[in-house]
């Protein structure tokens, strides 16, 4: 073995290692502030296992998109979401958790059974390393372009949806002349749906 | 110079992608607060990008469609995310909760 498949094969585990204690600690710490910095954390370990795999390219779009964006998203969720209320208890929580529990090892046996038995046609042709960054980009501008352009109207589409499903329903009236604002696009008056009392609509209603 | 396909063998990336795989099932049927459940699911995400980077780099070496695979995946995923949490908070405006126990208006 030489320097460098040792270091590989260092740097393999120890990415390992984040990666499972990391999505476990996602699962299963009470805390969900910790769950959202493991999770940046596994999203980096697996960025790591990108370079081990001569993906420089997609390693930085990991930690770009995933780190840098999702992670960000999901801190701003729970920033906005972060009323303290305790769960109510449910009857057979514990059997639920252990019988989904069972299940999911059932998946993992069978996925480990079709990994380990399938005979997998390696080695296959060497690997490309630091000219995949350049296939990648000739592959997106030649065969793959449809799915390319699909991909940045569905980013549209995303965008804009988030915008209308998150926007506040605000009165769409000016502030000093009490005149009715035309602000129908971006804001709309709604109704709340859902409440169950029309106490808490008029709480809202006093909130806003 | 690339001697990744020799050192660490193609099921090592396999059976860890498994693992991350079942882990965020376990925790999207068993998370009671919603963001966790987002969570969840990019951990699925992840896993199901593992596994095509790793086919892309032992078997499939001179044209790496996985790769081009894990951008779409990565892309999609942003999507979703974004809409998911806008759907979290236009729901935690409606609901005044995020626990998943009590979002069960569709339940039979």
């Amino acid at each position: 073995m030489t320097i460098a498949s040792v270091t590989q094969l260092v740097c393999f585990i120890a990415l390992s290692l984040t990666l499972v204690l990391g999505s476990l600690g996602v699962v299963l710490l009470p805390n969900i502030v910790y769950s959202a910095f493991l999770l940046a954390g596994v999203f980096l370990s697996v960025a790591g296992l990108y370079l081990l795999l001569n993906a420089s390219f997609i390693a930085a779009a990991q930690v770009l998109v995933y780190v840098g964006a999702v992670n960000v998203l999901i801190l701003f969720a729970i920033m906005l979401v972060n009323k303290k209320e305790a769960m109510a208890e449910i009857p057979g929580l514990l059997l639920r958790r252990v019988l989904s529990g069972v299940v999911c090892l059932g998946l993992f046996l069978l996925i480990l059974r079709v990994d380990l038995t399938t005979p997998w046609a390696v080695p296959g042709p060497t690997p490309l390393g630091d000219d995949s960054t350049v296939l990648i980009g000739i592959h997106l501008f030649s065969d793959y372009l449809l799915p390319f352009e699909l991909a940045s109207v569905l980013l549209l589409m995303a965008m804009i949806g988030a915008i209308v499903l998150a926007r506040r329903d605000v009165f769409s009236s000016d502030v000093i002349t009490g005149e009715a604002a035309d602000q129908g696009l971006i804001e709309k008056e709604r109704t709340p749906l859902l409440l169950e009392s029309t106490a808490g609509e008029t709480n809202l209603l006093e909130k806003v | 110079m690339p001697a990744t396909s020799i050192d660490i063998p193609l099921q090592a990336y396999l059976v860890l992608a498994a693992i991350l795989f079942c882990t965020g099932v376990w925790g999207l049927i068993n998370s009671r607060n919603a963001v966790r459940v987002l969570m969840s699911i990019e951990l699925m995400l992840n896993a199901v990008n593992i596994n095509l980077m790793a086919f892309s780099s032992y078997i499939d070496g001179q044209q790496i469609r996985g790769q081009v695979f894990a951008i779409f995946v990565i892309t999609v995923a942003a999507a979703e995310a974004a809409v998911g949490l806008a759907i979290l908070l236009s729901l935690y405006r409606n609901r005044e909760t995020v626990d998943m126990e009590r979002f069960n208006l569709l339940r039979w």
